[in-house]
């Protein structure tokens, strides 16, 4: 199966809903009107992508006429209107000076322990060494479940005793990767909800005593959020981004019903590219996001 | 950002005018800003339409109060519908009249589970009673774990097995175990699973069939957006629950997914998590959930809670104080405790249209209140009435008798001669005004 075809089929139950939706309002050339245009917005509403980016979608669909002629239909208009909103692809890429630092965020059970596990099989497949950091000293058993994920993955785990310092943690995996040459670090952090202020400090210290072992790093900040989520992923998004700077986020649970749609605002609203998506709890179960891929999926 | 539904109807209540019978045109407009906020707080957009619908059919030609603005009459409707469909304030579990009682969690990947598990445990264990733990959740790494530590913590046994074996062969291996050892609570944990992932929900009919659950609970998060409504349903339909509990209200999640689940299951939400720590589980409070559904500037159910807090009788007795200038100390902490009882302070004042956005980033401090209180309470009950007396050796009493300062006395003094002043001010006006509680700071 291609990687298409993969993303096709997680996101399958998705499509079923937003696609067949679409095409029913639309179907055997009915125009556009105050009806076609309120089953349009519970459609974009029931992914999850809020009521302001549903109705700026819904003006342009309204006001753009000769744009909609052009495309060929409503559907195909949509279609290249939604997938601007996201922006280009935006790969998650090592660059840089070795090792690459993964700092990974979010709240509570988003999903960020398994991206981790994903992410490092991905790149020990890839040939390339990784190290663990187990920074999550806080949520009971957090260690020994990125540690069942190295050895799925064959990363090094760095880790200290439960209830410890997440930020020495993660600066002895950064000087570990430095001193062995590996090329990829991720850093696993407790969930923690965007609104407590001593949590979102701990991450700042984490990031700057990161730095003190090397001061380009952490050169991605991955914020985790969980595709069940509804319009709070954007105050997530706002305040991690706030906090410590996210560059990219990665999008899981999308092999469920939900939609994940609130992206599309993140992404409007804040600029954050969206770098992955999770469709499972395997270790295959990670992709990059590519808008046209993401948006085609949706749309079949 | 999310402006509440407070700000939003500000501009609202501008363009309201008049009195008399709520018209169709006021109430669609407000009807529209209600729409929103319910969108925005995540409520399901079918559940959003019932519930409009609904709304405007009760709101059309009712009477408006004398105190109201249409507006706000429409939302203190919306804001009594949202009570009545979350139900009653306390569901409890319940036990079986003969142990153990065999409570089941289920839900999605995340939700909170096992932490809820574990928190549930601790309070059986508080009430005096002997719970057990059961890890059956074999699937996500460490799992086991995780609520072995956990029971450890709470010196709660739990029973879990390293071997392959499926998770209803050991729930129904504890039930036996939890007879012979007595404990009358049987807690199992369950792997999250997605309810349209068929094996696994194949899983939880067979552990409920192994072990018949008293309560099967789904742990829901309260950040879940849309879809609650068919992950809530499909649980019900296929597992069946006999009620709901609601996780990470520590955030500033807007809970709507609440109402989407109530709305579908018509189960009870019988608890919600308000922290990591095994401590934080609290009975949950449909009117409190209702004001975070709308936004925090509420001011409509701070005009319900102002209007049952003072009643009829009462406030006359107090606008007869008034006028007779002999309001005093005790008057005063009675008020306190009014204004305190309907809630946080903050979410008072959270309610005043205005001060929400300006009160954002203020932190009030409770316990000021309770120092005034702490400090009217030492005051002899003459000195109670008249303030005169407080000379300074009995100021220096009562700041001791309070374990406060002098100069927290000579401030409540204070407060409440500028209160009594504020209050002779309305004594002209018309009907019972709630005092200024920000000159309290
Ligand atoms: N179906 C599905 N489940 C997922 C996905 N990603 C993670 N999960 C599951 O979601 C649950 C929480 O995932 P974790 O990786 O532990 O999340 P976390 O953010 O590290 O959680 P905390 O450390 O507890 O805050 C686990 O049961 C995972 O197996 C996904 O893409 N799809
Ligand atoms: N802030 C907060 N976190 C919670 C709450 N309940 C659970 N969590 C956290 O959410 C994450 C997932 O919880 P867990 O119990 O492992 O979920 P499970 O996968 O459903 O068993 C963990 O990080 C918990 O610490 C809550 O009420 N508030
Ligand atoms: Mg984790
Ligand atoms: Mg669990």
């Amino acid at each position: 199966m291609g990687l298409f075809d993969r993303l096709k089929k997680g996101l399958e139950r998705t499509r079923a809903s937003l696609m067949g939706g679409i095409d029913n309002i639309f179907s055997g050339g009915k125009v556009i009107d105050e009806e076609s245009l309120e089953e349009l917005e519970e459609l974009l509403i029931s992914s999850d992508i809020g009521v302001k980016t549903a109705s700026g979608i819904i003006e342009s669909l309204e006001q753009r006429k000769s744009d909609v002629k052009k495309a060929g239909s409503p559907r195909e208009f949509l279609k290249s209107e939604m997938t601007d909103l996201l922006g280009r692809p935006e790969p998650l890429v090592l660059f840089g000076e070795k090792p690459f630092v993964i700092l990974t965020v979010g709240v509570n059970g988003a999903g960020k322990t398994t991206t981790i596990g994903k992410l490092a099989s991905r790149f020990t497949q890839e040939g390339r060494s990784v190290v663990l950091a187990a920074a999550d000293t806080f949520r009971a058993a957090a260690i020994e479940q990125l540690e069942i994920w190295s050895q799925r993955s064959g990363a090094q785990l760095i880790k200290q005793q439960a209830g410890g310092d997440p930020a020495a943690v993660a600066f002895d995996a950064v000087e570990a990767a430095k001193k062995r040459g590996s090329d990829v670090v991720i850093i696993d952090t407790a969930g923690r909800l965007h609104t407590k202020a001593p949590l979102m400090e701990e991450l700042k210290k984490v990031r700057r005593v990161i730095q003190k072992a090397m001061p380009d790093a952490p050169q991605e900040t991955l914020l985790v959020v969980d595709a069940t989520n509804g319009q709070n992923a954007l105050r997530q998004a706002e305040l991690f981004n706030q906090a410590i700077a996210v560059t990219g986020i990665a999008l899981t649970k999308l092999d469920g019903t939900a939609k994940g749609g609130i992206v599309f605002t993140i992404k409007r609203e804040l600029g954050i590219p969206i770098k992955l998506l999770g469709i499972g709890e395997a270790v295959e179960d990670l992709r990059d996001f590519d808008p046209k891929d993401f948006i085609d999926a949706l749309f079949g | 950002m999310l402006e509440s539904l407070g700000e939003r109807l500000e501009g609202i209540f501008k363009k309201l005018k008049g009195r008399g019978l709520l018209k169709e045109q006021d109430i669609e407009l407000a009807l529209k800003e209600v729409r929103v906020a319910l969108l925005e707080a995540d409520v399901n957009f079918r559940v959003v339409k019932d519930f409009v619908a609904s709304v405007k059919e009760k709101a059309t030609g009712k009477a408006v109060l004398e105190s109201l603005t249409p507006g706000q009459q429409v939302v203190k409707i919306v804001h009594n519908e949202i009570c009545q469909l979350l139900g009653g304030t306390e569901d409890k579990i319940k036990l079986a009249p003969n142990p153990p009682t065999v409570i089941m969690m289920i839900g999605l990947q995340g939700s909170g589970k096992t932490t809820t598990s574990a928190k549930l445990a601790r309070i059986f264990k508080k009430e005096g009673r002997r719970p057990m733990l059961v890890a059956a959740d074999l699937q996500r790494p460490a799992a086991v774990d995780q609520l072995i530590t956990l029971g450890k913590q709470l010196d709660v046994p739990v029973h879990f097995t390293r071997d392959k074996m499926s998770p209803a062969a050991l729930s129904s291996e504890a039930l036996k175990k939890a007879r012979l050892e007595a404990r009358d609570i049987v807690i199992i944990d369950t792997a999250g699973r997605l309810h349209i992932d068929q094996a696994l929900m194949v899983e939880l009919k067979e552990i409920k069939e192994k072990t018949s659950p008293h309560e099967t609970l789904l742990v829901a998060d309260s950040m879940t957006g849309q879809e609650a409504v068919n992950i809530a349903k499909t649980f019900n339909e296929e597992i069946g629950l006999e009620g709901v509990i609601l996780t990470k209200m520590d955030g500033d999640a807007r809970g709507g997914a609440a109402l989407s689940i109530k709305a579908v299951t018509g189960k009870p939400i019988k608890y919600m998590g308000t922290g990591e720590k095994l401590d934080m589980l609290e009975a949950f409070h449909p009117d409190r959930l209702a004001s975070r559904v709308l936004g925090m500037g509420d001011v409509l159910s701070l005009i319900e809670k102002a209007q049952s807090a003072y009643d009829m009788a009462e406030a006359e007795k107090l606008g007869k104080k008034l006028m007779a200038e002999s309001f005093t100390f005790e008057d005063l902490r009675d008020q306190l405790k009014k204004v305190r009882s309907m809630g946080s302070i903050e979410s008072l004042l959270g309610m005043i249209p205005g001060l929400g956005a300006k009160l954002k980033n203020v932190k009030i401090d409770e316990k000021e209140f309770v120092k005034v209180e702490a400090v009217i309470n030492s005051m002899t009950p003459s000195e109670r009435r008249n303030r005169h007396l407080l000379n300074g050796s009995r100021r220096k009493r009562i700041a001791i008798g309070s374990g406060t300062q002098v100069s927290d006395v000579n401030r409540v003094v204070k407060q409440y001669v500028e209160m009594k002043k504020m209050l002779k001010m309305f004594k002209g006006g018309k009907g019972l005004r709630m005092p200024n509680i920000a000159g309290f700071r």
